[in-house]
């Protein structure tokens, strides 16, 4: 006990605490620098991002399958219990759509007519890529998911994510095999749409709530809940005329919108490839002359 | 001799890679498509929880840069703002660096009410520090589930770790 420490010791002790005192600091100062750099979005960012989504998709679909299988149980044991009733539900509900089915034959056949007569440019070529979903991310600051699939399969950034039922999102970052789509509750979300039977044009803006909210509405629009909303194609990212969701409420604070995509069971989703290749490659370089 | 030595040592390092282990795979699992609405929301925050109890019982396994590095990790593999989970971390890291002599000798009961504190304290950063990343106040009534929901997983977590710590650490 007795014992003097030694210089080097004397020495080392207050350096070793001054470098964790300094660490401390440091790390807090990256922390912040962390945050600046992901507020202003940098390639940098992005390309971590994804460089971390291509490295643990595997282990994430490895383990979706068993949690998939088992939600899948849950539900089919469910379904069997009112097998019946489904039944005599779904014979009345096809009833009713062959009707309908019959009439869309006949709107398309008319439709098809007309843009020959009009000499319309014909729409572009549509490509659909399903994807796993093999992560989910229900956070607070954050909604996303994510999918096995990347530009292997021929993903790319912006293209429309698809439940069964209608838009769930946008491709916002894509690895090799996984990219991940951010939903249209995130509070990042624009998607540019048209409202109700006068198709108003409006945004679609997210903010991490159920229902996100419509914006930038044209003033003396008349909206009432129930209203269709679907993309509008603006800007040329998305396929016009996706189902987007239906107004629920309309305040003074402002409308809000249920999407169609139902988020409890999204195992796949359709990723659809709609590119303007001539528009968008004008657009970008920024250099295009309309009148030469 | 010097075969066994390298051997052992492999070993140790293996054992020693366990609570950064575990912490991985809890944030994998927090990303694992659940797909139902009534549990999303209330996922207890786990990497917060392994991140506390690691730093109480072996913080030489679980030294900051490590916290930090996982912070990172989890905001660029949830796709959040960058930087909250770091300040998450961080913050619960220095709450426990800062009362080391309370926590070295405390019982059960006394370490999730320390948890409870320091939960409170790192969510409540987090929260800050995500309204301010989104430039409006976020709904707090999300974290506040998920912080109820993370108090109440405390004990399972920390019996499960004190195995895992049993299993892997048991100091020879």
């Amino acid at each position: 006990m007795k014992q003097r420490p030694g210089p080097v010791v004397r020495l080392a002790t207050p350096l070793k605490a001054w470098a964790q005192r300094f660490a401390v600091l440091l790390l807090i100062g990256a922390t912040f620098f962390l945050m600046l750099m992901g507020k202003v979005d940098t390639v940098v960012v992005e390309r971590a991002r994804v460089a971390v989504l291509d490295a643990v998709a595997p282990m994430l679909d490895a383990a979706s399958r068993p949690v998939a299988s088992i939600n899948q149980a849950f539900d089919e044991a469910r379904d069997l219990a009112r097998l019946r009733e489904q039944n005599a539900a779904l014979r009345a509900e096809i009833e009713r759509l062959s009707g309908w089915y019959q009439e869309a034959q006949r709107l398309g056949d008319e439709n098809r007519s007309l843009r020959g007569l009009l000499n319309l440019a014909p729409e572009p070529e549509r490509r659909i890529v399903t994807a796993r979903v093999v992560g989910d991310q229900g956070g607070t600051y954050v909604r996303s998911i994510l999918v096995a699939a990347g530009t292997r399969e021929g993903l790319a950034k912006n293209q429309a994510a698809l439940t069964g039922a209608g838009l769930a999102g946008r491709v916002a970052e894509v690895g090799w095999r996984a990219a991940r789509v951010l939903l249209i509750t995130d509070i990042n979300s624009r998607i540019p749409v048209l409202v109700g039977q006068a198709r108003d044009r409006a945004v679609l803006a997210g903010d991490n709530s159920e229902h996100p909210e419509l914006l930038y509405l044209p003033p003396g629009t008349s909206i009432s809940p129930g209203d269709r909303v679907v993309t509008s194609g603006h800007g040329g990212v998305f396929p016009p005329g996706l189902p987007v969701g239906i107004v629920v409420a309309v305040t003074e604070q402002g409308v809000r919108v249920r999407p169609f995509a139902d988020w409890a069971h999204m195992e796949f989703v359709r990723l659809i490839d709609y590119e303007l290749p001539d528009m968008i490659g004008s657009l970008s370089s920024g250099a295009a002359v309309v009148n030469p | 001799m010097e075969r066994v030595g390298i051997l052992q040592r492999l070993d140790l390092l293996a054992r020693g890679l366990a609570p950064l282990a575990i912490t991985f795979l809890l944030m994998l699992l927090s990303v694992t498509p659940l797909r139902s609405p009534e549990v999303a929301p209330v996922m207890p925050a786990l990497v917060l929880t392994s991140v506390y109890y690691w730093a109480i019982f072996r913080p030489d396994l679980m030294p900051v840069w490590l916290v930090f590095v996982l912070g990172v990790l989890h905001d660029l593999l949830v796709g959040g703002p960058l930087g909250l989970g770091a300040a998450l971390l961080l913050t619960a890291y220095f709450a426990i660096a800062a009362q080391r002599r309370f926590f070295a000798h405390a019982t059960f009961a006394m370490l999730w009410v320390g948890f409870v504190l320091v939960a409170a304290m790192a969510l409540a950063v987090e929260w800050l520090a995500g309204s301010l990343l989104a430039g409006r106040l976020v709904d707090p009534a999300a974290t506040l589930l998920r912080y109820a929901a993370t108090i109440a997983a405390y004990p399972c977590l920390a019996w499960l770790f004190g195995r895992a710590q049993q299993a892997f650490l048991r100091v020879a």
